[in-house]
């Protein structure tokens, strides 16, 4: 008998940390567990360990030498200079020890959800330590080494020779894996993010469709900073519905950063928990619609992790077990337990407060612009519709 | 920058005596809109462009049946010595060039001979290159005094956080002629702590910087 969903999690993938002070903190894993166990929406039975990718399977993605820099990185034998090609070392991504085996099992956690869901032992997997979608070729970029995403979907190509949909609602463009797979038809590739006018990477502009064979399944949809809501949600249900029709794929995999909140430090998004809760929901139905319910969800960024990610990622795993929402007060014991860490007070319930912020002063300007790049975006397969 | 470093080599050209039908074709083959026009000896003595050709022929809504246009040698409608370039000019002059003549092609000339062709949208390029993201990257916008030595400061909190510059941009502030906008492109995901050390030393950081919405 088939599960309807595993949570991949091994305790080791905490090892992934650059510091103390570093935006990126896996502790937000252990946070959104605790909540989930809280609420008994999560069961060690659930709960499935992760693997260590080998270094042959980290290879789909990735070049042989820059595995072994960051091998000898993390064993100490380079300084940061001789890495500085290679994306280490650096502020945002720093040397710390045992990198390669930290980040092989995040990616390991990953290829451990594909194969769960592609030899049908459960219908939907989430190993929210991966989503590290920054990563290239041969270098690191903005907090992420290994690429669990383009390694995951390039293995689901070649073990199980899957027609994949790569969805990226990270409030950052999905660069690492658009770039993976822009010559490639069989990879489509879908990421909503902040504009690249101010925010990292830059990229991620309507006009990135792909290249050569691969033209027309690379979808990129920039949204205003300030965007809010309503303006995110109708791009986004637009933007699935149509490339899903589209593209009609075997499985799909979707990256939950949630960093497009209002809270987050890191963006100029202005996204509440309603975005959370819906996000997750049109994913699991257009699995179901078209994929026979294949889908693979992993985490993502995320840097306020005591106010929103544990709520939101929630979400994610209530869905897939097709749990109610849960809604009201978060469990006291809960609050209690992680409120003496927390530098900041925690939002008291799974709903945030209405209103959350100052009212934005050109909104209606924000939303005709988004709505105008939605257009935009889709035109190429509207116009094939045609 | 100059232009032989921007400019495209494999230059479309014609001879006088070709038809509007042979310029109308390979503008289309190869979809381009400006076609230099060279004698026997390599000299450019013409240029025309899609709107000349566009000019000559008959309205496309009005039947002419065996129209003699298409078969008219291009040197007729053809502009004559056209203003031509250098591939040792400056990158900016072609731009004013441009902007000053409402031309948007100049054929590019050395040793007698046209070796390379420069367009409006070759410009449009490299000006997209200059200030786009071709590697991961942050846009930080600051409002700065116009005064010596300011730019050093910024650059040191740069270094200081081992972040690299990939672009910087200075131009006139729209609000304030005695400041102006330094806009710095930078391979770094988490900007908060240079944008903390800025604001520390007393700059304006825009970051992001939208007309009429106020970011903390």
């Amino acid at each position: 008998m088939s599960k309807n969903a595993v949570f991949i999690y091994s305790p080791e993938q905490l090892g992934y940390k650059f510091s103390d002070s570093h935006p990126f903190n896996h502790k937000r894993l252990l946070l959104t567990m605790d909540l989930l166990k809280k609420i008994d929406a999560l069961s060690d039975d659930d709960i499935v360990p992760a693997r260590i990718a080998t270094d042959e399977e980290i290879a789909l993605a990735h070049d042989k030498k820059y595995i072994e820099i960051v091998k000898n990185a993390g064993h100490g034998l380079l300084t940061p200079q001789q890495c500085e090609n290679y994306g280490i070392g650096t502020e945002d991504t720093p040397i710390f020890p045992n990198m390669h085996e930290a980040s092989s099992l995040l990616v390991g956690g990953t290829l451990q959800a594909v194969d769960y869901v592609m030899q049908g032992k459960s219908r939907h997997a989430l190993n929210l330590g991966g989503g590290l979608h920054h990563g290239f070729h041969g270098r690191a970029s903005g907090f992420c080494i290994y690429n669990d995403s383009s390694v995951a979907i390039k293995y689901m190509q070649e073990k199980y020779n899957a027609r994949v949909l790569y969805v990226d609602t990270d409030a950052h463009h999905g660069d690492g894996v658009q770039w993976s797979f822009y010559d490639d038809p069989d990879v489509c590739t879908l990421s909503i993010h902040e504009t690249g006018r101010y925010l990292f990477p830059g990229t991620g502009n309507v006009t990135e469709r792909g290249n050569g064979q691969g033209y027309g399944t690379s979808f990129n949809f920039p949204l205003d900073a300030f965007t809010e809501d309503e303006s995110f949600l109708e791009v986004y249900e637009t933007a699935m519905r149509e490339v899903f029709e589209f593209f009609k794929p075997d499985v799909v995999f979707t990256q939950n950063g949630a960093d497009a909140h209002y809270f987050d430090p890191l963006t100029h998004l202005y996204g509440t928990m309603n975005i959370y809760r819906e996000i997750p929901k049109l994913a699991h139905k257009l699995a179901h619609e078209y994929c026979d319910g294949r889908w693979i969800a992993v985490g993502g960024g995320g840097y306020d992790i005591w106010r929103v990610v544990p709520r939101a990622w929630s979400f994610i795993w209530t869905e897939m077990n097709d749990l109610p929402y849960p809604t009201g007060e978060l469990p006291k014991s809960w609050l209690e337990k992680w409120q003496k860490e927390a530098p900041v007070p925690f939002i008291p319930t799974w709903e945030d407060p209405n209103p959350l912020y100052e009212p934005i002063p050109r909104k209606a300007e924000i939303e005709e612009k988004n709505a105008q790049m939605l257009t935009k975006a889709l035109h190429i397969i509207r116009n094939e519709r045609k | 920058m100059i232009v032989e470093e921007i400019m495209n080599r494999h230059v479309y050209s014609l001879s006088p005596t070709n038809t509007v039908n042979d310029a109308v074709r390979l503008m289309r083959e190869k979809k381009i809109r400006h076609l230099p026009i060279v004698d026997g000896q390599g000299t450019v003595v013409g240029i025309i462009t899609e709107h000349d050709v566009k000019n000559a022929l008959p309205s496309c809504l009005k039947e002419e049946p065996n129209s003699t246009i298409h078969q008219t040698p291009i040197e007729e409608i053809m502009t004559k010595n056209p203003i031509i370039g250098h591939p040792l000019d400056f990158v900016e002059e072609v731009a004013v060039t441009f902007y000053e003549t409402k031309i948007s092609c100049l054929p590019i000339v050395s040793g007698g001979e046209l070796i390379g062709i420069i367009t409006t949208t070759d410009l449009l390029y490299t000006y997209i290159e200059l200030t786009g993201a071709h590697k991961p990257s942050s846009k930080i916008d600051i409002r700065v005094s116009d005064k010596p030595g300011t730019l050093s400061d910024i650059t040191q909190i740069f270094k200081e956080h081992k972040a690299n510059v990939l672009s910087v941009l200075i131009f006139p502030d729209s609000k304030n002629e005695n400041s102006r906008i330094l806009s710095v492109r930078v391979q770094i995901l988490n900007p908060l702590a240079i944008i903390g050390e800025l604001r520390n030393q007393g700059f304006d950081v825009l970051w992001p910087n939208v007309p009429g919405v106020h970011n903390e």
